[in-house]
Parts: C-alpha cells; structure tokens; sequence
C-alpha cells in the first residue's frame, strides 16, 4: 500500500514536483491540463453566477481537487460507469460532459443535462455512462454496487468508479457496499476523496481511523492511499485498481488525498480553518504542480499553456451565454408523466391531471 | 380453474418472471434459509446462487444494489424479510429509487420491485408494523398491496414488468389464503381497484388482509338482511378510487378499513377523497376501522384488542347505518 504522508504539509514553498515519466505522449499531457482548467475556471465562473443570483440552491465546489478526478476518470473506459457525490462538477467534465448542458443545468434550464430538474448536486448523463451526482451522503455507494452487478451478470467487463468524500466513510453505506463487493467480487472501483473535512468537521474529529484507506482491511479489500494532488499518481492508482477489478479480482478502495480551496458549499463562512492554512495547502495546487512539470519538461510553453487557457475562457463564456438563452422547463415535468416512465391515469385523477 | 394459496400464486409469479435473463431475486434467507415464509423455497437448487442471491443482513444495500442493478438493464426483485427491516432501507427507496426518474429529468428508469410483508402474531412492538402510508406517500413510488391469490400472481407479474419501482406488500397472515388462479399467464394492471363484493347499502373500501376480514363482516350482516358492498383497492399508489365512489354514490355510507394507525394512516387519504367526491351523496360520517394507536404488545390478549377483527368491522358499520 502507497503512502504518502507528506500531503500538503509542504512548509517549504517550493511546489511538490509531480512524478514524471508516466509514459504519456505531451498531447496526453496538455489535456489532463486543459481538463483541469477547464473544472477550475467553470467553476470560478459558477461562483460568480451564484453571486449574482443566476445560480440557486447549493453550489459545492470541486476547486483544488480537480487532479483527483482527471486522473482517476482517465483510467476508464466509455463503457465504464461513474457515481459520484454532490460535489460533481470535476467528475462530468473530467467525463466529458457537455459543459453548456452543465452550465444549463446550473440555470435550471431545460437544455442542461438533467433538464434543469437536478441542479449543481445533481448533474447525470447514461450517454455517458455518468449515472449522477447523489446528495444524500454515501447513500450512492450500494448504488454503484448494484451497477457492478448488473455488469458482472450480463458477462460484461465494464468496471464502477464511485467517487466519495472522507465523511462518507463512517456511516453505514460505506461498510454495506465494501462488503457486497468484497463478498461478490464485483468491479467496483471507490474513490475517497480525503480532502480533510467533512463539512466544517476535521478528519481527526469525525473518523476513528484516518487513513481511509485502513477501513478496507476489515473486508480484506485491496486499498492504496495516493496523492489526490497528482494527476499522474492518481491515474496509475486508478489504472492499477481498474485493472484488478476488470480481471474479477474484486473491488478496490483508492484514498485521494487532497484538499478542497473553496468553502463546503458557497454559503460557508470556513469558521473551522484559516486563511493561512488554507494559504498552505495552495502550495500543493494540482494545476500549478502539473503547470510547472509541463514547463519544465519542456511538454508545452508558456504561450500554448496560455492559449489553452484563453480558449477555456472563451468556452465558459459560451456556456453562460448558451444558459442564459435556453427555455425553462416546462410544466410537463411537474405532471406525473414527469414522475414516471409509465405514469398510470387514474379516476380521479391526481392535481386533475 | 386451480384453486391455490397466496404462497403458491406467488412462486408461479417469481417462477415465471425467472425465465426472464434479466430478473433475479436478492434478499436475506431466500436461499439457504429456505425462504423465510416458503415464497422462494427451492429457488436457489432450481436457479442457482447468481440468481437467488442470498444477501448479508443489510438492507439499505440489499435496495440499493437492486436500485443500481435496475438502472442498467436488470428486473431485480429485492426482497425485505418483512415490512419493519424496510426502514433501514427508507432512504434507498424514497431518496433514489422514487426520484431517479423525474430528478435527472427522466434518463434513467428503476424498474425493481422490492417485495415485503405486513403482519402480526405475538411479534409485539417493533415486528408487526405497516408503514403502507410511509411507501404510499412518496411521488415515484408505485404501491401495490393485493388481497387474493389471483390478484397476488397477476399484479407481481404487472410489477416485474412495469418500468418504475414498485413497492408489493404481502401480509404475513395470508400466505396460506386460497382462491382460484388460472394455469395461463396474465398480468392484473397496476392501479386498477376491484369490486370484491356487490352489495347496496354500505360499502366498505379496503385492501390486503382487510378485504377478508370485511368478507366474514359482510357475511355476519347478511343474516340480518344487510348488504355490504366491498371495494378492494389493490393499488395505493396511485389510488384509484373510482370504484369505490362509484360504490358510495350508490350506497352513500362508508367504513373506510385498514390495518395501520389511524392518525395520518392510509384511511385517513382514502375517507379525505371520499369526502372530497362524494360529498354530495353523503348520509353519515364515515367510519374508521384501523389498529389502535400504540406499539404492539405482546400480551395475546391485548394484542387482539389492539388488531382490526371482524366484530370491530361489523359494528363500524352497524353504527354508520344507524
Ligand atoms: C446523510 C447526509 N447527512 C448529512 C448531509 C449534509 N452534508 C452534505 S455534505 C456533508 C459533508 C460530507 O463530507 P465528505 O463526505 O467528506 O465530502 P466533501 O464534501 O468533503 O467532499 C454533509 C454533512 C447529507 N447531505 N447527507
Ligand atoms: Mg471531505
């Protein structure tokens, strides 16, 4: 089991070098650059929409974590399946979602991905094979394990990757689901997010053991604890446990360690950390770290970085504008025909449908 | 026609929805065990364990799993040991299973049935509840809670079949209930209630268990020259009560019966509705026949104080025509 227990504690202020020779192509490279812009700068402009009321409801944002889901995701295949949380954002674009319909979905208009009904916690598209962002704290987690069950019965050898947080992982889902995947050996591969807080509650404070990745020893599961931060790391993480759970050795538990800029979720006034800690752990950005290994191995220059980075510019603009012009659902999605896939009429009917 | 048991119209069911690739069963002591009320005995030698999947006790897995299972193309039928577990898995049934659908703007379908069981026997407080109101309550949820054999094979075949999860309650007290089922396939429709009993002056609206306890009630008065009408609603979710306001506009008196705390319980929405479309036709208050409103005890005695029985139906609707 990997360990890294120098995660963020970096007092020096030098950026922690990423490790390199991955063996990927530069163009390989300068994407997983360009997905994490994007996440980054997608979601900086969600918060300004928030700000000015374009946006409702909860907004968790993924900045400062978006190598964990670069990576991981890029392990996977099309016709592998992806869960996550709430805090969804990082995962649909690292999947390649559209990030208008995102976008669009964040407006509550009927072009975003789930038609304006689901909102930031819950962006989904099966095209995709990106079955949603869940709300209810790892209540997703059995889901997952029934998807990987479908997989192994229809003799398929597509794989799960169900993403979480650090707070996941002491109520009773987290333990149900290891242990049917554990006992069943399905190919589910769990993604802890440890980002540190569950919340505004320390690690330390809500879990007993906190190196997430020990609680799968209990159902003999293979576990990895890597740096989150790393987009490399977390992609050889990730293929290493897609590849265990592809070949039917069972499920894997990979801990991501990392840490998340932003407050829980906009409304968060972050009285549990300050400025200074947050301030440390931004030596630790996983954009800046992949940044500086692309200069200074020569993958890509200033100027094309740059350009990638106006391009996103451009693009997020675009998902604002495309928001901003589509339609509002319509009513048809609050009669029970947007309730049910076989809505049944009954007399009298319900709301006098 | 075959007359059989509840028990038996169900295992022709789940027999014939086994031929189906996609269906398989999960739930606790469903295979090893042999089934706790002898619904799936023998399934797991005739199946196998792939199919017939013995599940660790946890419930909110067992739902869970079957949810996802469902998303992708599987007819997973879960099966909850009896209807006071469910609570564990309340979370998986209303946060997912109702919402998936409508809350991803209608993607995905969940088209997994979670079987359950209502009952009592000296099983006292926490193991002979009915939380019929609880599953009926939830948009996206389909609930079924049918009285007969016939009815018990046809709607479990209706709810394998139907593309939304359904809920299908059993009754611990009925299993050994028989009645005629025909040796062909069928399925009864969702959401469609049935006249149970012809009758002109008071209907009695009901479901599951209760519509035999109303049977031997209607019985009883019959030798006094009073005609009960029986309204068996087969569906709570959605209600159709066209059959029973049908019946009352005819009759124009009412005992509304279920076996479930009265505040807030499923007679409470069924008399709402009758009020609300009947009112015109209204003779007298409508009555109420329900479990008294505390934990079950286990004393046999105050147990059957505690239950519906049929003297207490009977004399709900003496008083209403009175
Ligand atoms: C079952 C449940 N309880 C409480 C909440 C409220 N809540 C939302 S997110 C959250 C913290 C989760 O922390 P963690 O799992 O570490 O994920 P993170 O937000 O850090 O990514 C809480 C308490 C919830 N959504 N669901
Ligand atoms: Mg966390």
């Amino acid at each position: 089991m990997a360990h890294h227990d120098d995660h963020g504690h970096n007092s020096s202020g030098a950026l922690p070098a990423l490790s390199s020779n991955s063996g990927l192509d530069a163009a390989t490279l300068i994407d997983y650059y360009r997905q994490m812009t994007l996440i980054r700068r997608f979601e900086e402009k969600c918060q300004e929409m928030y700000t000015k009321a374009r946006i409702g409801g909860f907004l968790h944002l993924y900045i400062g974590e978006e190598a964990t889901a670069v990576g991981a995701i890029s392990a996977l295949r099309p016709d592998d399946h992806i869960f996550t949380h709430y805090r969804d954002h990082g995962h649909a674009i690292a999947r390649g979602l559209d990030i208008n319909a995102l976008m669009a979905e964040l407006f509550g208009k009927v072009t975003g991905c789930s038609k304006g009904l689901g909102g930031s916690m819950h962006f989904a598209d099966v095209r995709k094979n990106f079955w949603g962002g869940y709300a209810i704290v790892g209540s997703h987690l059995p889901l997952a394990v029934g998807v990987a069950l479908g997989m192994k019965m229809q003799h398929r050898d597509s794989v799960v990757m169900v993403f979480f947080g650090d707070g996941a992982t002491n109520g009773g889902e987290f333990y149900e689901s290891l242990n049917f995947a554990q006992l069943w050996k399905l190919p589910v591969i769990f993604v802890c997010e440890n980002n540190l807080y569950a919340m505004g509650t320390p690690l330390e404070v809500h879990s007993s053991v906190t190196e997430i990745y020990r609680k799968a020893c209990a159902f003999d599961m293979k576990a990895e604890r890597v740096d989150g931060n790393d987009v490399l790391v977390m992609r050889e993480a990730a293929l290493r446990a897609v590849e265990h759970a592809r070949s039917g050795k069972g499920p894997v538990l990979l801990e991501a360690m990392t840490y998340r800029f932003r407050g829980h979720s906009a409304q968060d006034t972050q009285k549990y950390r300050s400025k200074e800690d947050i301030e440390r752990y931004r030596r630790n950005d996983p954009i800046a770290r992949l940044r500086a290994l692309l200069l200074n191995e020569g993958i890509a220059t200033e100027q094309q970085l740059r350009d990638i980075d106006r391009i996103i510019d451009d693009q997020v603009e675009a998902s604002v504008r495309f928001a901003d012009e589509s339609p509002e659902p319509g009513r048809e999605w609050i009669m029970q025909a947007g309730v049910y896939a076989a809505p049944i009429a009954v007399d009298p009917p319900i709301h006098g449908e | 026609m075959p007359i059989m048991t509840v028990r038996e119209a169900l295992r022709q069911a789940l027999h014939e929805a086994m031929q189906d690739e996609r269906v398989f069963i999960i739930g606790e002591d469903i295979g090893h065990y042999g089934s706790t009320y002898g619904v799936t005995a023998g399934f797991l030698e005739q199946y196998g364990p792939e199919r017939i999947r013995d599940a660790p006790i946890a419930e909110s897995g067992i739902v869970g799993i079957a949810i996802g299972a469902a998303m992708v193309g599987m007819r997973p039928i879960a099966e909850i040991m009896s209807v006071n577990f469910s609570l564990l898995a309340f979370d998986m049934l209303f946060n997912h299973a109702a919402k998936i659908y409508a809350m991803f703007g209608g993607q995905m379908t969940v088209p997994m049935v979670l079987r359950t069981t209502n009952g009592w026997t000296q099983l006292s407080a926490t193991h002979s509840q009915s939380f019929d109101v609880y599953f009926a309550h939830m948009p996206g949820l389909k609930v079924v809670a049918p009285a007969t054999p016939y009815d018990m094979k046809g709607m479990l075949k209706a709810a394998i079949e139907d593309p939304d999860p359904v809920v299908f309650i059993e009754h611990t007290l009925m299993y050994t209930v028989k009645g005629e089922v025909p040796e062909e396939r069928y399925t009864v429709p969702l959401g469609k209630a049935r006249l149970a009993r012809e009758g002109r002056d008071i209907t009695v609206v009901t479901y599951s268990r209760m519509v035999h306890l109303s049977q031997q009630a209607a019985n009883i008065l019959a030798r006094d020259g009073i005609e009960v009408e029986i309204v068996d609603l087969r569906t709570l979710r959605p209600l159709d009560m066209s059959v029973a306001l049908e019946s009352f506009k005819k009759t124009n008196r009412a005992v509304v019966v279920t076996e479930d705390w009265q505040s807030f319980g499923t007679s409470a929405e069924i008399a709402a509705r009758l009020y609300e479309y009947g009112f015109d036709y209204l003779d007298a208050p409508i009555a109420r026949v329900n479990f008294r409103e505390v934990p079950m005890p286990y004393s046999k005695n105050l147990e059957l104080q505690t239950v519906v029985t049929v003297d207490r139906i009977v004399e709900a609707i003496r008083k209403t025509l009175s």
